[in-house]
């Protein structure tokens, strides 16, 4: 149904492996939702977040107050609170107006095993965030 | 045309539309002394449901055999289709015009209920009056209608989401949609009827046509019915006869999860070609009448080339918590519009906005944050003592509709200063949560295994706590545990 998001949604490497029809039922499968600049998406320590696929905009991490990291087209957050149960350890705050895919945390298991080729691609890149942030210390 | 109210000229506010959301927006503005004008293409008060729905009743209840007075705050939560006001006269219009023995309303006893709500309350429309455009003049923005321009600091358009939205699929606009569906009782006797979409308006045509003795009935729509929101969905007792037929095989019933990928024209008939992504055939449905039940847009005429930032491909305004546009200050939105101003969404559970029984609370929300900025008169925040503040909340977990409506979007939210705590009002929960005043918002949540459950939010030094308290298996929250867990959780807010 919504044809501009499939078109963008196939250029996200999280995606990379789907075919159309697939790209089409993740469309239908997602909400998309829009932040103003300055409007929270997750909340650090509330529970019941949804995982967020940015399809346009900037985002900041922000722990305790902290700016962190800053995160752009095709990055995703939420999936460790999703996947773990756990509350969010971080606020992600749009900064500009923000446009992203959302699907609520619960859903984010089922949805990963009926396509593989997502979680691996989401594997990798947990993969290398664990390696960047070894190095660091 | 003399007579007339609200001749074109300057004003506070303008209000767009004369639904639910317009009357109701204009009722509490009017209630607050702010200046306005209300605006409607109609010549006459129901918006939507001077139209829609077009087969069945309404999925809302009116249960009027409640254990409480009509006339009662708490009788909102047994009727979820009247507007509310502080007077009584004005108050649980539905079920004095809704028919003997009857738990959900017509079309025609929504309309007749506005119209008094209109009539009694004395809500002054300029029906016939199109707004056409837009544009912004300095500080004002100005409305031009048929009748001439309206000037205004802000415009609240109660417009609807009710105009026919297709997806670009090839032939698709070969399908009759929902809204120009004939209401003929035989129309779709002995038809094989393939109707593109799964939401409520596909299922109501669907139960429609079962009704009118369908032939061959598939819906069709690349998303699979979600069981977990159909669970808490008011269609499910209502509307789903052909998805429970076709969950227990009955011949000629179909839901499908597959996309429509065109639609062509065979003779008489149609064609439509399906994919469903887990099959390799693609799978080509014949029928001899096509409906597109592929939802609908807000009329938003030319605000998108003035800068309001959308959401869903164009249908709905992106909003902030107080029903603004996000990017274009001034332009705000009441009636089921509203929809688009999502809350926290915990677990995925949205609001009711889109219902009469969310955004009559979300009109009130909007015309005091108008009475606030627009005219600077701060309204009364009532100072709670501090041993009246549990039981306060208490009571209001308990007897709130506001809370019972829209669950984990609307809180009740008391302000801590100083040792001074102040009830705030009822309050999208949003702005408590991403606000950053100490204090508590009480509100009624579905958790993750879709149990209500009564959950507080407390700010203190700048540190926000959520605690989710157990459920009560009736809803009950006024026991001993509610009220020992309360005093804990705010000892320290409240200095005990």
């Amino acid at each position: 149904m919504p044809d501009g998001i499939v078109d963008r949604l196939a250029q996200l490497t999280l995606f990379g492996d789907l075919r159309w029809p697939e790209l089409e039922a993740v469309a239908h499968t997602f909400e998309e939702e829009v932040f103003g600049a300055g409007q929270r998406v997750l909340r650090q320590g509330i529970s019941g977040g949804a995982f967020y696929v940015i399809l346009e905009g900037e985002a900041v991490v922000v722990i305790d107050g902290e700016e962190r990291s800053r995160l752009g087209r095709g990055d995703y957050f939420g999936e460790i609170s999703a996947l773990t149960g756990g509350v969010p350890v971080a606020d992600i705050r749009a900064e500009t107006l923000l446009r992203c895919l959302s699907l609520p945390g619960p859903q984010l298991e089922p949805f990963l095993l009926e396509r593989p080729t997502v979680m691996l691609r989401m594997l990798q890149a947990e993969a290398r965030r664990l390696r960047d942030s070894n190095r660091w210390q | 045309m003399t007579g007339r109210p609200f001749p074109p000229g300057d004003y506070d506010v303008v209000v767009v539309g004369s639904g639910p959301g317009g009357l109701q927006t204009s009722y509490f503005l009017g209630r607050l002394g702010v200046r306005h004008a209300v605006l409607s293409a109609d010549d006459g008060p129901g918006g939507m449901f001077r139209r829609f729905p077009l087969f069945e009743r309404l999925i809302s209840w009116t249960h009027a055999t409640a254990d409480v007075p009509l006339s009662s705050r708490e009788f909102e939560a047994h009727d979820q289709n009247s507007l509310i006001a502080d007077e009584p006269e004005l108050r649980a219009l539905v079920p004095t015009v809704l028919a003997e023995g009857r738990r959900r309303p017509a079309r025609e006893e929504m309309e007749a209920s506005l119209r008094a709500f209109a009539e009694r309350g004395g809500i002054a429309v300029r029906y016939g009056s199109s707004w056409r455009s837009t544009r912004q003049d300095g500080d004002r923005l100005v409305l031009a209608t048929d009748d001439g321009e309206y000037r205004c600091r802000a415009a609240v358009l109660a417009i609807g989401m009710t105009e026919p939205w297709v997806p670009e699929v090839p032939g698709l606009e070969l399908a009759h949609h929902y809204v120009n569906v004939e209401n003929r009782p035989d129309r779709y006797r002995d038809r094989r009827v393939v109707i593109v979409g799964k939401r409520n308006s596909a299922f109501e045509i669907g139960e429609g046509v079962v009704r009118q003795g369908v032939r061959e009935l598939t819906l069709v729509s690349p998303r699979p019915p979600d069981l977990g929101r159909l669970a808490r969905s008011p269609l499910r007792p209502w509307y789903l006869t052909a998805y429970d037929e076709h969950v227990r095989g009955a011949p000629g019933r179909y839901v499908l999860n597959a996309s429509v990928e065109r639609v062509e024209r065979v003779g008489e008939g149609y064609r439509v070609h399906t994919l469903d992504p887990t099959r390799a055939e693609p799978l080509v449905l014949e029928a001899d009448d096509v409906i597109a039940a592929t939802g609908f847009e807000a009329p938003l005429r030319d605000l998108p080339g003035l800068g309001v930032a959308t959401v869903l491909d164009g249908r709905l305004p992106a909003l902030t918590p107080y029903f603004e546009s996000l990017t274009l200050p001034g332009v705000y939105f009441a009636g089921n519009v509203t929809q688009a101003a999502l809350g926290l969404r915990k677990h995925g559970v949205a609001s009711v906005s889109s219902m009469v029984c969310g955004f009559r609370y979300n009109a009130r929300i909007l015309a005091r944050q108008l009475a606030e900025t627009l005219t600077g008169t701060r309204p009364e925040r009532p100072p709670v003592p501090p041993d009246r503040v549990v039981p306060y909340l208490l009571s209001e977990l308990d007897r709130a509709p506001e809370l019972a409506m829209q669950k984990g979007y609307l809180a009740r939210v008391l302000s801590a200063a100083a040792g001074e705590v102040r009830d705030e009002g009822i309050l999208p929960l949003e702005v408590f949560v991403d606000g950053e005043r100490d204090g508590v918002a009480a509100t009624l949540e579905f958790d993750a295994d879709e149990e209500i459950r009564p959950v507080l939010y407390v700010r203190r030094g700048g540190l926000l706590r959520e605690a989710m308290l157990p459920p009560h298996p009736l809803r009950r929250y006024d026991a001993l545990v509610y009220r020992e867990a309360l005093d804990d959780l705010l000892r320290p807010l409240l200095g005990g």
